[in-house]
């Protein structure tokens, strides 16, 4: 049985896409079966972020009403042969995903992957709440900022009270904070929350920390997920937190801010003389 | 632009501004807690709370805001608290 893993937020632009788009990608580079969904009717876009918007014929309403296979809308991924891509619909009907619809698809996918990445929209409707419905693990993407820290907790709530595995009172959810666009040199000017603030008020296990980084944008312009990026400090922060959902004991990085040029290039002299 | 203009222009640029992340935190500490205590109550406290308040505003003019009902849990044992605050009679 594959596990379920929810990407959540909330709130939107914190960047639930790319996490998802890298998550699943660094799954299916360790070797695991993983497919990754856009719970997002209506707002199609890990199609972009992946690069294969120009690959989509059928997509997950059209699976659900049974108007194609699951197999016909499934991309398969040409750089990762692990990861399929399920796209969303850019229909305007928001009834068009249905409890039992998800279900089937879940538990047809379930069959032959590993993993299976469910990329949330924003705010608390329908796809929100059925993106994290079945989920076994959720992944809380948070912002150092106050209305994402907030709308953050307002999601742990639901997942704890609002997910099949709470009605079944089976154990929870195991729920995991991403801090992502991290700026450490605000953060010690005193302009931006720290990750210690943020854990101390949502109090869950951190999964990883992801600098703000100019890496970011170039992967979603060219439609490369940031954790192929193997040289950016962003792809390596999220290659970190595949590592630690995979159980690894990783250290955070990216945590400091940088030192200045000036203090690099001495240190560069000191290592060059030694 | 004038000399006091170009002083106040230098002296605000290595003026320090306060710590707004300090304030961030404390804002969020108390708006979450608030917020987590009403998620532990049931949905029915609000439409209850409503038809209370028509109820008492039947026989007491009063204002929405002075009736406050909150359900606590102690040790498995629920309570409901209901607080209204009736007008001063003249």
């Amino acid at each position: 049985m594959a596990k379920i893993i929810v990407v959540t937020s909330g709130k939107g632009g914190v960047g639930k896409t790319t996490t998802s788009a890298s998550l699943s990608v660094g799954l299916a580079t360790r070797g695991f079966k993983t497919a990754v969904i856009d719970f997002d009717i209506g707002l199609r876009n890990l199609d972009l972020i992946m690069g294969v918007e120009r690959r989509v014929v059928y997509d997950f309403v059209n699976v659900i009403r049974g108007e194609s296979t699951l197999n016909q809308a499934l991309i398969r991924d040409k750089h990762h042969k692990e990861l399929c891509i399920l796209p969303a619909s850019q229909t305007r009907d928001k009834d068009a995903l249905t409890e039992e619809g998800v279900a089937a698809v879940l538990e047809e996918l379930g069959k032959s992957f590993d993993y299976i990445v469910c990329d949330s929209p924003a705010g608390i409707e329908r796809g929100a709440q059925l993106a994290m419905y079945f989920a076994d693990i959720a992944i809380v993407v948070t912002n150092p900022e106050v209305s994402s820290v907030r709308d953050s907790d307002r999601m742990l709530g639901l997942l704890s009270s609002k997910t099949k595995r709470a009605e079944e009172g089976r154990a929870p959810i195991s729920e995991h904070l991403l801090l992502t666009r991290y700026c450490p040199k605000r953060v010690s000017n005193g302009d931006m929350l720290s990750l210690s603030d943020v854990n101390e008020i949502l109090a869950i296990p951190l999964l990883g920390v992801i600098p703000e980084s100019p890496a970011v944008l170039r992967a979603s312009n060219s439609g490369v997920p940031v954790i192929d990026d193997t040289e950016s400090d962003a792809g390596q922060a999220y290659a970190d937190a595949v590592a630690r959902l995979l159980g690894e004991d990783v250290p955070f990085r990216f945590l400091e801010e940088k030192p200045h040029w000036i203090k690099r290039l001495f240190s560069f002299k000191e290592r060059e003389t030694v | 632009m004038s000399i006091t203009n170009v002083f106040n222009r230098i002296s605000n640029h290595f003026k320090r501004t306060p710590d707004s992340a300090k304030k961030a935190k404390e804002r969020l500490q108390i708006i979450i807690a608030h917020e987590r205590g009403q998620r532990e109550q049931p949905d029915f406290i609000a439409q209850m709370q409503k038809e209370l308040l028509d109820v008492i505003a039947k026989y007491v003019p009063i204002n929405r805001d002075d009736v406050r009902i909150e359900l606590e849990r102690v040790d498995g044992c629920s309570i409901l608290e209901l607080n209204v605050v009736l007008p001063q009679q003249d």
